[in-house]
């Protein structure tokens, strides 16, 4: 058995300007992102997370360094607060050589491993049973730590979810499975896609304990993520958790939302996750709106350079198209493809 | 008057459901959304939400239940979002709809139609663009068909319902938007799957191609016309069963061809056909057949990338120029 990594996780993570310095991080890059998806500077499908941010940024926070996460294709947050700069995400919707993706990947498949981030995956409930895998190579090369695999309540309709659940909870694989629960799944609400609404109760159908976080709260996230990851971590054992959340935008760019009013939209931006948790620290005395205002300068700060270190940043030259289909033992072997 | 590729399905797809109880339709966000692609937008309001039915995201489950109501009685056509998603269905698809009636030594029919979105050219990047049609051309018990036209699109699913088999219909992302004028109604009712068609008659070299490599062929076509070579285009619209005697006979017209698909080279639905003409019409070609396909690569997201990993009209000229001399 390997010897335990010490947790690096970042001086005082659950701080609270600290999680509010990093929704509005995230917010602040998103709603660029939009303004460039308009002015045709990032292509492809553009899903937004804007209205979601306490999920990623409670969870995130409470993850330690060494743990690995899986997301999805809405995963700009949870990547760039796993730690992969601005620059590099901006660069790779961008299209760019230098980002996070070399530009192959774009919006859905940011991707650095580095940071063990495994990914933007467009498949829905894709990415489950690569975190089941992840979390047995960890098992059996007697690493402690924690897979986070973070979904939409949509992937629970997939096979994938069901048998990458089954398989956590008999192999016990330490995953922690995120459900981000926004209500819709495109234009499909949860009540038309699941016979049994309450999530929790499918965990408990594979013997794996759950938890139920208010997603637009991000000191609830952030409590309930730290309770449940380490629960997997000192038991080595799955569990499931789900964050009640909504997004505010259009599912991607080329959504007309017909299905669903725009007063249930205005009703849950009353509770929109940074407006809440600001008003709350200052209620607390916890922040003035001068250090409120500090943070998001310093946050489109970054953006601002993030654009502008992907607007400059180089193409990847066509000769290099048929670049890493193969790794070099391809090569290696003779060579041929 | 012009009607797009999008309009057209959309209208084949009322009228089907107009003429007979036993169909309906059903899919992901094909209702309350309005369809991914916009082709059942409207649908729900006039055929209620029986017939336009919104599943749950499930592929190999509501494709195998689409399965299993056609087993059933029923005349369902089933819409998967992309063609990767499909994946996640392929066992339904080529473990039972293909294999029913054969297993039970023909007691079973599965009268079903898929729809589903291929191809790439929207920067959608490597799990949204794929050119799988190949994979599905493969399986003998289904019918595959790519509609290339505005007609294709009004007039193939008509046949595809009345098919006892199982038929996959393949829509490119890239050609919903595309409008034509409609032929007259007797011309697209009279909508052969079964055939290929000659969309372009010429004498110097055929290009085999269907899909949305059609509109590049044609293009690559008017290039070369203006340049004073005439070559003869092929639009296959059905991919499986192959139409070998149209392809056959174009050959002997022209003794040279170049294939265009969208499937990378390697395995490719471009290899079959190029197989196919050596085995028939060998001595009839006054050079070797070319192909251009996908570069062996999964589609990249930067548009640039995008371009040159897929067959474009430049390339097609090329091909035919080298092989002319010219
Ligand atoms: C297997 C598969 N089927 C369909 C899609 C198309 N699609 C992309 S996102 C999406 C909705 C998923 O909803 P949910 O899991 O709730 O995540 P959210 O988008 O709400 O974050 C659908 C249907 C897909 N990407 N993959
Ligand atoms: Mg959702």
């Amino acid at each position: 058995m390997k010897k335990r990594q010490p947790t690096q996780s970042r001086p005082a993570a659950g701080e609270p300007q600290r999680l509010l310095a990093d929704m509005l991080r995230i917010r602040r890059m998103e709603e660029k992102c939009a303004e460039l998806y308009g002015a045709g500077k990032i292509r492809g499908f553009l899903h937004l997370y804007i209205g979601e941010e306490a999920c990623a940024t409670g969870a995130m926070h409470a993850l330690a360094e060494e743990d690995r996460v899986v997301a999805t294709y809405r995963e700009h947050g949870h990547a760039l607060l796993r730690g992969v700069p601005m620059d590099a995400i901006m660069a790779e919707m961008f299209g760019k050589a230098s980002g996070c993706s070399r530009g192959r990947g774009g919006s859905m498949h940011l991707f650095d491993v580095s940071r063990h981030f495994y990914g933007g995956n467009a498949i829905v409930g894709g990415g489950l049973p690569l975190a089941a895998g992840l979390a047995l190579a960890d098992k059996l090369q007697g690493e402690s730590r924690v897979t986070a695999c973070f979904f939409g309540e949509g992937a629970i309709a997939e096979g994938a979810f069901h048998e990458s659940m089954n398989l956590a909870a008999l192999w016990a694989l330490p995953v922690l499975f995120c459900c981000e629960n926004n209500l819709y799944a495109m234009g499909t609400a949860l009540s038309r896609s699941e016979s049994q609404t309450d999530l929790c109760a499918k965990a408990a159908s594979y013997n794996m304990d759950s938890f139920r976080a208010d997603g637009m709260d991000v000191r609830a996230v952030f409590e309930t993520v730290s309770r449940a990851a380490n629960q997997v971590r000192e038991s080595g054992r799955p569990a499931f958790v789900e964050l009640q959340t909504y997004r505010f935008r259009a599912h991607s760019m080329f959504d007309p939302e017909l299905y669903r009013d725009k007063a249930e939209v205005e009703q849950w931006k009353t509770r929109g996750p940074i407006h809440s948790f600001s008003a709350q620290l200052k209620a607390e005395g916890l922040l003035t709106e001068d250090v409120f205002l500090a943070l998001d300068a310093a946050a489109q700060v970054e953006v601002d350079a993030a654009v502008a270190f992907a607007e400059a940043a180089p193409w990847e030259p066509e000769a290099d198209l048929l670049k890493d289909v193969h790794g070099p033992a391809a090569v290696a072997h003779g060579g041929r493809r | 008057m012009k009607v797009s590729y999008r309009e057209a399905l959309r209208e084949a797809l009322r009228e089907a459901l107009a003429q007979d109880p036993r169909v309906f339709l059903m899919g992901e966000d094909v209702g309350r959304y309005g369809g991914t692609y916009a082709v059942s937008k409207g649908l729900l309001d006039e055929f209620g939400p029986d017939r336009i039915r919104d599943t749950p995201l499930s592929e190999l489950g509501f494709v195998g239940a689409g399965v299993g109501a056609a087993l059933g009685g029923m005349r369902p056509i089933v819409e998967v979002m992309t063609i990767n998603f499909s994946l996640l269905a392929l066992d339904q698809i080529v473990n039972s709809a293909a294999l029913l009636r054969h297993m039970s030594g023909g007691q079973c029919a599965v009268p079903l139609v898929i729809r589903m979105v291929t191809g790439a050219g929207r920067q959608l990047a490597a799990q949204h663009s794929h050119s799988l049609e190949n994979w599905y051309a493969h399986i003998p018990g289904i019918r595959v068909l790519a509609p290339a036209t505005v007609a294709d699109a009004r007039g193939m699913l008509a046949p595809a319902l009345a098919d006892p088999d199982p038929v996959i219909i393949f829509e490119h992302a890239q050609l919903y938007n595309l409008e034509d004028a409609l032929p007259v109604e007797r011309v697209w009712r009279a909508c052969d799957i079964s055939r290929a068609a000659v969309r372009r008659t010429g004498t110097q070299a055929s290009l085999i191609t269907y899909g949305g490599c059609l509109p590049k062929a044609m293009q690559a076509a008017d290039e070369l016309a203006a340049t004073g070579i005439d070559v003869e285009v092929i639009d296959l619209r059905v991919l499986r069963p192959l139409d070998l005697d149209t392809i056959a006979a174009s050959v002997r017209r022209t003794h040279r061809v170049v294939v265009v698909d969208e499937g990378w080279k390697t395995g490719s639905l471009a290899g079959e056909i190029v197989a196919r003409i050596a085995e028939d019409c060998l001595y009839d070609l006054d050079a070797p057949p070319r192909r251009v396909c996908s570069a062996e690569v999964p589609i990249p997201y930067a548009r640039h990338m995008e371009a040159a990993a897929l067959p474009q009209v430049a390339q097609i000229v090329a091909a035919v120029k080298e092989m002319l001399n010219v």
